[in-house]
């Protein structure tokens, strides 16, 4: 049996220990497009701050992904998947056949149509740990001293603190009516923003950036608003979609994300798709979506990995939900958090530091926000995937000492025992 | 299939008497003497115990090491991992950056943020390194006992 992984995310990395965890003969080859091999995205901000090492990057080594006998291969893109040929086609033409195939390529950063941003230095999207050894040594090198960061979303924000880590002067420019406006509501949003201009940033909402100025390198932004502001850096972090382009003419079905069953198989037998490139139901709405998120993309990958491996396991759905701590405020927000309309019931506690929401419909609990104060936010994480009736306790649910005690007696003892299944099925 | 360490949580035994918080104090700094400690040590530590009380119902309850953990697949830093030799789930202090993913998804919200020291979420490892979980040996009512499944 021979297993090729595409992709060394998280995805591709669970699946690979998955598979393991089932057969440990089968040969597992690992195909990343990247120089590194199992670092962790998410820290490529830490890093260009200051707050990680380069050691520390590794969600699991080389030297890991070796003793359990897999074989890697990095710098090495897959151009093509052929389907009736069970083969993949790597950037050199090499075809590497397959028995069970899994794609977890990610997502690539979206680059928007501006007037002058091509061929210009100094402008940058942020996804690859190779996209930040080019920024760190580009700030470096150049001494830059000021920066623009479109998107004020959680990469966006996150770039904009490493640059200030560096003792660059960051502003944020965001197209929405304020920042983290998929993530957060607008209560949240504001404190956020505030926090961010305590550090010395600059935010900028209902703007966009419509030219880029500048000889050989970038040396300002024009803004929509008409406003120009200079800076020797532009980082574009509007988002990411799934990295499906070469999928195109394959056979395997595509939407805006791979499409995937429950066991996270595509249309073709044997192949299998996970994490922020694939696309399957929200938990909550029922709707078809990829939810670029870490903790979905091990899930995701796990489950793949067992079904590709023989195990018959189900994926049962999920929700977005972030953390992130921004400016020096922990901040969690989980499912459907910013919404409005009759149908939803919603209960919120501020007292100018924290700030706490609760949504709830049809009795049950589908969305929550916390800010400062995030200690056990992960039982209402718990009550939303468990879908549990909140309505007897609803008016508790932000009391300070809300716990497992407060939950009905028969639901508790089947948490406690171990009873609950919430990634996998 | 692994034995694995569990502490079973009795809620009809417990009395709310919190000797559990204190004795896992007492592990984490090192000694047995309860009394002494919090006299005589400065800044003690959280206890990776939480007591939950409401009307008449109280319990203790500390990390599950769930089977099928939130917190595992949460960590992007790979700082969360199961040590293999107890089968409890520890956080690896150096690599944590403190991002509190594993905050956000804990269902029984026992990860708890560790303010004191770094920024670093701290939680139960059924005392790995004392042997014995230290909240199971000072209950003086059975409200917790130390049990092995097979998983």
């Amino acid at each position: 049996m021979r297993y090729v992984i595409v992709g060394s995310g998280p995805a591709g990395l669970s699946a690979i220990e998955a598979i393991r965890e089932v057969d440990s003969e089968g040969e597992v080859i690992l195909i990343t497009a990247e120089r590194f091999v199992g670092y962790s995205k998410p820290l490529i901000t830490y890093l260009l701050g200051g707050r990680v090492t380069k050691e520390n990057m590794y969600y699991r080594t080389e030297e890991r992904l070796r003793e359990i006998n897999v074989e890697a291969r990095s710098a090495t893109k897959v151009e093509k998947v052929l389907v009736d040929e069970r083969a993949v086609v790597t950037h050199t033409g090499e075809k590497v056949a397959f028995d069970k195939l899994l794609l977890a390529v990610g997502g690539r950063p979206f680059v928007p149509k501006i007037e002058g941003l091509d061929q210009k230095e100094g402008i940058f999207t942020f996804t690859t740990w190779e996209d930040e050894e080019r920024i760190e040594e580009y700030v470096k090198k150049r001494g830059i001293t000021k920066a623009v960061v479109l998107g004020g979303g959680l990469i966006g924000l996150k770039t904009a603190e490493a640059l200030m880590d560096l003792g660059v002067k960051v502003t944020i420019v965001e197209v929405a009516d304020r920042i983290l406006p998929v993530t957060f509501d607008k209560k949240a949003s504001e404190m956020i923003e505030r926090a961010l201009e305590t550090l010395g940033c600059e935010v900028i909402t209902n703007d966009t950036v419509v030219e880029v100025k500048g000889r050989k390198a970038i040396s300002s932004v024009v803004l929509k608003s008409g406003k120009e502001i200079p800076t020797g850096l532009l980082v574009i972090a509007i988002g990411v979609r799934p990295n499906v382009e070469f999928l195109k003419g394959s056979g395997i079905e595509v939407n805006r994300g791979i499409l995937v069953n429950e066991r996270m198989e595509t249309n073709v037998e044997g192949i299998y798709a996970a994490g922020d490139c694939a696309e399957f139901y929200d938990l909550v709405d029922g709707q078809r979506k990829v939810i670029a998120i870490w903790p979905v993309a091990v899930a995701q990958g796990r489950v793949a990995g067992y079904n590709m491996a023989g195990r018959n396991v189900r994926y049962p759905g999920s929700i977005p939900m972030n953390s992130v701590e921004i400016a020096g405020v922990p901040t969690v927000s989980v499912g459907h958090s910013n919404v409005e309309g009759e149908e939803y019931e919603i209960f919120t506690y501020e007292d100018g530091r924290t700030y706490k929401k609760v949504v709830i419909k049809d009795n049950k609990l589908v969305g929550a926000i916390f800010v400062n104060d995030i200690d056990r936010a992960g039982i209402y994480t718990g009550l939303i995937l468990q879908k549990l009736d909140v309505s007897s306790f609803k008016e508790k649910l932000l009391a300070e000492d809300f716990g497992l005690v407060y939950l009905p007696r028969e639901f508790r003892k089947k948490m406690l025992e171990g009873e609950m299944r919430i990634w996998l099925e | 299939m692994i034995g694995v360490r569990k502490i079973l949580i009795r809620e009809e035994y417990c009395m709310g008497c919190k000797l559990c918080e204190i004795n896992c104090v007492a592990a984490q700094v090192g000694t047995e003497n309860l009394i002494k400690i919090f006299r005589y040590v400065p800044e003690l530590p959280e206890p990776k115990v939480i007591v939950e009380e409401h009307d008449y119902i109280t319990f203790a309850l500390q990390c599950r090491n769930c089977y099928d953990a939130s917190c595992l697949k949460a960590c992007m830093t790979g700082a969360m991992h199961r040590d293999p030799r107890t089968g409890a789930i520890t956080v690896n202090e150096e690599k944590c950056v403190g991002c509190w993913m594993c905050v956000m998804v804990c269902p029984f919200g026992v990860v708890k943020r560790n303010l004191k020291k770094k920024k670093v979420a701290s939680k139960c490892d059924l005392c790995a390194e004392r042997g014995s979980p230290a909240c199971v040996e000072g209950c003086p009512n059975e409200a917790l006992v130390l049990i092995e499944v097979r998983e």
